[in-house]
């Protein structure tokens, strides 16, 4: 879901960069507010396993490869404004040092994976989770089902961004400039994938993740309550 | 903060353990993620290069590409492993080093 440079045009490139830009000034005061230095650690220790997951790529025999994010892990430690920081400066550090995901598409992958992701992840777990106990086997699920959802709509804005190229961007003699797959076959060929399989992944990941914590270091999931 | 050292140390053996995400993939044949192909496997599938994607494709050329070092791209599955753990461990210093930074910076009023 990394989108590489050339795949968006620069209208869609613009416009997702646009988007984030009160995202990250509202993630910034946030994490102004709510991680004293004390609690620094927590972010960078959410974004090294972002960072770390996503190195586990996981093949569709065959097809592709897709992996695991680690967004609504970070969400439902950090709260979702803070996580659409350290999820930026994963997917920035991603594409400069390493040339996963683009600099022209950075907005729309930060808008994609810090953004869609942590949010729809992190309120589906909010509501499923309801009011039970920090150690109960239901907030695991809720991860796990805000895992799946979550890296699902993600897959989704990501299909729509390469989807729209063709119909934004065509040359006089029917040739597209950027991505050339339309909504048609983008949306399925994104969708089916996560839905069957990379969305799976990053559910249980969330979910091992939480009831690992719950079981053997559960303050750190106090924290969270803590910051409110 | 001993809790913070153990969750450390399981991240450090995620790192040891990441090349699994490189051999097996490989193994099984699968290419590269929908929508993230290189230009000349594009340029196969649709028949042409798009102008603007061509233009823009490598307006940036990353350090280590692929979490590979530059050159490496022919060498054996143990050197790429290797240099796998090495991006691995080099990218989780890094966006460590960004995000205290980031945070030092926006805590920089702040009384102990």
């Amino acid at each position: 879901m990394h989108i590489p440079d050339g795949y968006l045009g620069p209208l869609t490139s613009g416009v997702m960069y646009l988007a984030m830009l009160p995202i990250w000034a509202i993630g910034s005061a946030k994490v102004k507010r709510d991680f004293p230095t004390k609690r620094v650690p927590l972010l960078a220790i959410s974004a090294a396993f972002s960072f770390v997951i996503m190195m586990f790529n996981v093949p569709i025999p065959g097809g592709t490869t897709g992996h695991a994010v680690g967004s609504v892990l970070a969400g439902i430690l950090l709260g979702p404004w803070a996580s659409s920081i350290v999820i930026s400066v994963v997917l920035i550090i991603q594409a400069l040092l390493f040339g996963d995901g683009g600099i022209t598409t950075m907005g729309a992958n930060c808008f994609n994976m810090a953004f869609v992701e942590v949010f729809v992840g992190y309120y589906i777990y909010k509501l499923i989770s309801g009011s039970s106990p920090i150690t109960s086997l239901r907030r695991a699920i809720a991860g796990g089902i805000g895992g799946y959802i979550g890296l699902n709509i993600a897959s989704l804005t990501a299909a729509i961004q390469f989807g729209i190229q063709p119909i934004l961007h065509k040359t006089p003699d029917g040739k597209f400039l950027y991505c050339p797959y339309g909504l048609n076959v983008a949306i399925p060929a994104m969708m089916l994938e996560h839905l069957l399989i990379f969305g799976w992944l990053e559910g249980i990941v969330t979910f091992l993740v939480i009831r690992y914590l719950q079981k053997r270091e559960p303050d750190i999931l106090e924290i969270r309550k803590e910051i409110g | 903060m001993r809790t913070i050292t153990k969750l450390w140390i399981g991240i450090i053996f995620l790192v040891l353990i990441s090349p699994l995400g490189l051999i097996i993939p490989q193994y099984f044949k699968a290419g590269d993620a929908w929508g993230e192909w290189g230009i000349e496997t594009l340029e196969e599938l649709v028949g042409y290069l798009p102008k603007g994607l061509e233009r823009l494709a490598n307006i940036w050329s990353a350090p280590l590409p692929d979490y590979a070092f530059k050159g490496w791209e022919d060498k054996p599955l143990g050197y790429l492993s290797l240099a796998y753990v090495f991006s691995g461990l080099f990218g989780i210093m890094v966006i460590s080093l960004v995000i205290i930074f980031i945070a030092k910076l926006l805590n920089k009023n702040e009384s102990k």
